[in-house]
């Protein structure tokens, strides 16, 4: 046993100390020289003030906004410090309650348009944080926003033509835009990664 | 299946199996000392340091050294989650963990299950993240793949009496494949976006404040409730958002090659911080099946004829491809009871559409179907939707890949070891067929051998089946199911699977953080995990001792298309000869009634 002993704990100390502090603080190190931005956690800047995270969403609930997926986090929505999905099954009378309540909000902020609602804009995500909403939930609040503004339509939907991502190589990644991002541009700010 | 869907798994297949041969051949001489002088040198002034001789072990004396460092490990992180307040790297100043639910996550990280019953960002000081959790994360691996070099050894050896040394395999797969693998990674990540730092959170200002529902507390903190029993709430407001930081590219890299599932934040590989692109979501998914693909391999070269390892490969890819494309479809259609309300599922340009509920709109359906396949059928268990979520079909298909065993490539070492032991029991089936002694690479299969199968093979089922029932008889179990119905049963099932499979993902309604689940799960990880490896280093241990023997005119051959067919085949027939009255219950149910009316 004893000859067990001595390789099991001094191995133990020496692979931590290996895995568990050189090897992160190697990475650290490396990966902030590398790419100092986003190691810190791809910060938006106006003005030099921090208004957020390129990679997680925000709340949006003001008609001259575009509007992000619904989050799950609680207590608040899109509260970074609680990441978490809904969790709740297909079968779920709350989640077809959930979803019904927030398509009633969608057509009482639009009365005239009737067309179906994009399902990821009903949806909660997986994170509680998704940045993105797809071009279809784009496209379907664009009347509103530019109502809102009194901006003509055109003009916002050639804004969403500029920011909008795709799937790489045709298989990479969805049809999908950054609401903050999009949010920043109709309003005019001007926006700068903070270093 | 979108053509999208399609290509994604196209490539994916494509550039898993163009790293097999020569990832392989890498592990094949890791089973060896580095012939580079240098690096001996430093190896040997590293085994003179710490006792380990130049020795090899009997499996009796292989096994034992696996279970005492398992053991350190295991007090080790145990005494982190208990002590982290008074220890330094603690920014957010995280209180200690209750004994629960440290002992169910020190056997959790241990036992490569990352089955987690906590939010880290909640949680967790970035020290017991790194020097407890991701120290594992390796260790864990090393040791699953240590276990398969065992037991490769008993297959190309004869007529020995050792099947290698534990310290030697566990320093070896450590520092010359997971460490420098990781640490390529963790740079690939971080130009991705994911974070690494050692910063407090962070606070910003949002364009927009968040107005919300608090629930009232009462002088002794609990929910006041009014008279209909409903919380009573009171209206807030905050103008800010608060993001968490950390070392997370760092973990997140050992988390995926490691097969080991673990997240730094609560939502897992779904969180923008952890899988910030579809591209480092395509790497994380390529990281999983790296090393058990490439274990493969080097179990058909060590043996001596490399067709022998294509031909488990070929096994393991035909239920892949089944079940990859069995999530995605049923993903894909959505469900019929959001159609009615008036949302638009269809996929076109514009939208990925489908069943959305608990994913992300950066992966929609076809990189969140095929994560879920992907971490399910490897041990990995890090997830980047909700499997909750899924439709009942397309939840069942991660469900059954664990119940399998995880051999579908299956975790670092431990799909190996896995799939071995099946591929034993079909040659033994065969070879009651045919009414032969039943051979494998030349190693006739006696009755010592066939027990060890079979403690290995049915030790995990009767532990989710057992498990399962006590919890459901239990109101301590029964408690924390999150979704009504057959959904209910289902999360149950999936914890006790996820548990005793070394799994670690979860139907995450399910509120397991309680003493009884933090108790039984962790009493089923750890004997989920040794319960398999101790009967496969005795099979190791069996194996080298016997001779080679000749092919002779009734030597079943293993390496063509009529072996493939008869694993993939033994594999499915006990899988569903076991659980299939259970999932009768939970999915099956729960898909006929979504789909009734429709």
């Amino acid at each position: 046993m004893k000859s067990l002993l001595r390789p099991a704990l001094s191995l133990f100390v020496l692979l931590s100390v290996l895995t568990g502090l050189i090897y992160p603080l190697a990475v650290t190190g490396t990966g902030q020289l590398l790419f100092p931005w986003q190691a810190k956690g791809s910060l938006l800047a106006v003005h030099g003030r921090p208004v957020g995270s390129a990679l997680i969403g925000q709340n949006f609930t003001d008609p001259r906004h575009f509007w992000g997926r619904p989050s799950a986090t609680s207590p608040q929505p899109y509260n970074g410090a609680a990441s978490s999905g809904s969790n709740q099954g297909p079968l779920n009378p709350a989640l077809t309650a959930a979803v019904e309540s927030r398509i009633a909000v969608l057509r009482a902020a639009d009365p005239g348009n009737h067309q179906p609602v994009p399902v990821d804009l009903v949806t909660a995500s997986a994170s509680g944080l998704d940045p993105d909403i797809s071009l279809a939930a784009a496209h379907y609040q664009a009347a509103r926003v530019a109502r809102a503004r009194g901006l003509p339509v055109e003009q916002v939907a050639a804004l969403i033509e500029r920011q909008a991502e795709w799937a790489w190589l045709g298989a990479l990644g969805e049809p999908r835009i950054n609401v903050l991002r999009l949010n920043l541009a109709l309003d005019g700010r001007e926006v700068k990664p903070l270093d | 299946m979108t053509t999208q869907s399609a290509l994604l798994l196209t490539i994916y297949l494509a550039m898993l199996l163009a790293t097999v041969k020569p990832l392989g051949t890498y592990l094949v001489k890791l089973m060896e000392a580095p012939c580079w002088r240098p690096l001996a040198r430093i190896e040997n002034g590293v085994f003179r340091l710490c006792g380990v001789g130049g020795e090899e072990m009997g499996w009796r004396q292989y096994a034992l050294a696996v279970l005492v460092f398992s053991l350190v490990g295991f007090i080790a992180v145990y005494a982190l989650l208990r002590l982290q307040m008074w220890l330094p790297l603690n920014p957010q100043q995280m209180p200690n963990v209750t004994p629960d639910s440290s002992f169910n996550t020190a056997v959790s990280f241990v036992t490569n299950t990352n089955w987690q019953g906590y939010g880290g960002e909640a949680t967790l000081s970035y020290l017991t993240q790194m020097l407890g959790l991701a120290v594992q994360n390796f260790l864990s691996a090393a040791t699953g793949i240590a276990v398969a070099f065992a037991l490769i050894r008993g297959f190309a050896r004869h007529s020995a009496t050792t099947i290698g040394n534990f310290w030697a395999d566990l320093y070896r797969i450590t520092a010359y494949l997971l460490l420098p693998l990781s640490f390529v990674f963790a740079l690939a990540l971080a130009s991705q976006g994911v974070i690494q730092n050692f910063s407090a959170y962070q606070e910003v200002t949002t364009l927009e404040p968040t107005a919300f529902e608090v629930p009232k507390l009462d002088t002794a903190g609990q929910p006041l409730l009014d008279a209909a029993g409903k919380p009573v709430t009171e209206a807030a407001t905050t103008p800010a958002q608060t993001l968490p930081m950390g070392p997370i590219a760092s973990q997140e890299a050992i988390k995926m090659l490691g097969t080991n599932g673990g997240g730094f934040l609560n939502a897992n590989s779904a969180h923008p911080f952890e899988n910030p692109t579809p591209l480092s979501n395509f790497l994380q998914m390529l990281a999983i099946f790296l090393v058990p693909a490439g274990l493969v391999y080097a179990f058909g070269k060590a043996a001596g004829d490399t067709r022998q390892g294509w031909a488990v490969l070929a096994a393991m890819t035909l239920l892949f491809v089944g079940a990859a494309i069995a999530a995605t479809s049923f993903e894909q259609q959505g469900n019929p009871l959001l159609a009615a309300l008036g949302t638009d599922q269809t996929a076109s340009a514009l939208q990925a559409g489908g069943n959305m509920e608990g994913k992300e709109t950066r992966f929609g359906i076809a990189a969140s179907g095929l994560f879920a396949t992907i971490t399910t059928a490897a041990s990995c268990g890090a997830v980047n939707a909700m499997h909750d979520s899924f439709t009942p079909l397309g939840g069942l298909v991660p469900m059954v890949l664990i119940q399998l065993g995880e051999v579908v490539f299956g975790g670092t070492g431990s799909g190996l070891y896995g799939m071995l032991m099946y591929a034993i029991l079909a040659v033994f089936v065969a070879g009651l067929m045919i009414g032969r002694t039943p051979e494998y690479l030349g190693k006739k299969i006696e009755a010592f051998d066939m027990k060890m199968v079979a403690i290995a093979i049915l030790v995990t089922p009767a532990l989710v089946l057992l498990g399962t029932a006590i919890a459901v008889s239990a109101s301590a179990g029964t408690v924390g199911v999150a979704n009504p119905g057959a959904h209910g049963f289902s999360e149950i099932l999936y914890a006790f699977s996820s548990a005793a499979n070394n799994n670690g993902s979860a139907f995450a309604g399910l509120s397991a953080n309680t003493p009884f689940y933090n108790g039984w799960l962790g009493v089923a990880m750890w004997l989920g995990r040794f319960a398999v490896i101790v009967p496969a280093l005795a099979i190791a241990g069996s194996l080298a001792a016997k001779k080679r023997l000749a092919q002779g005119p009734g030597t079943l051959p293993t390496h063509g298309p009529l072996f493939v067919g008869l694993l993939v085949g033994t594999v499915l027939l006990l899988g569903a000869l076991t659980y299939v009255p259970a999932l009768a219950l939970g999915p099956a149910v729960e898909h006929l009634i979504l789909w009734s009316g429709h």
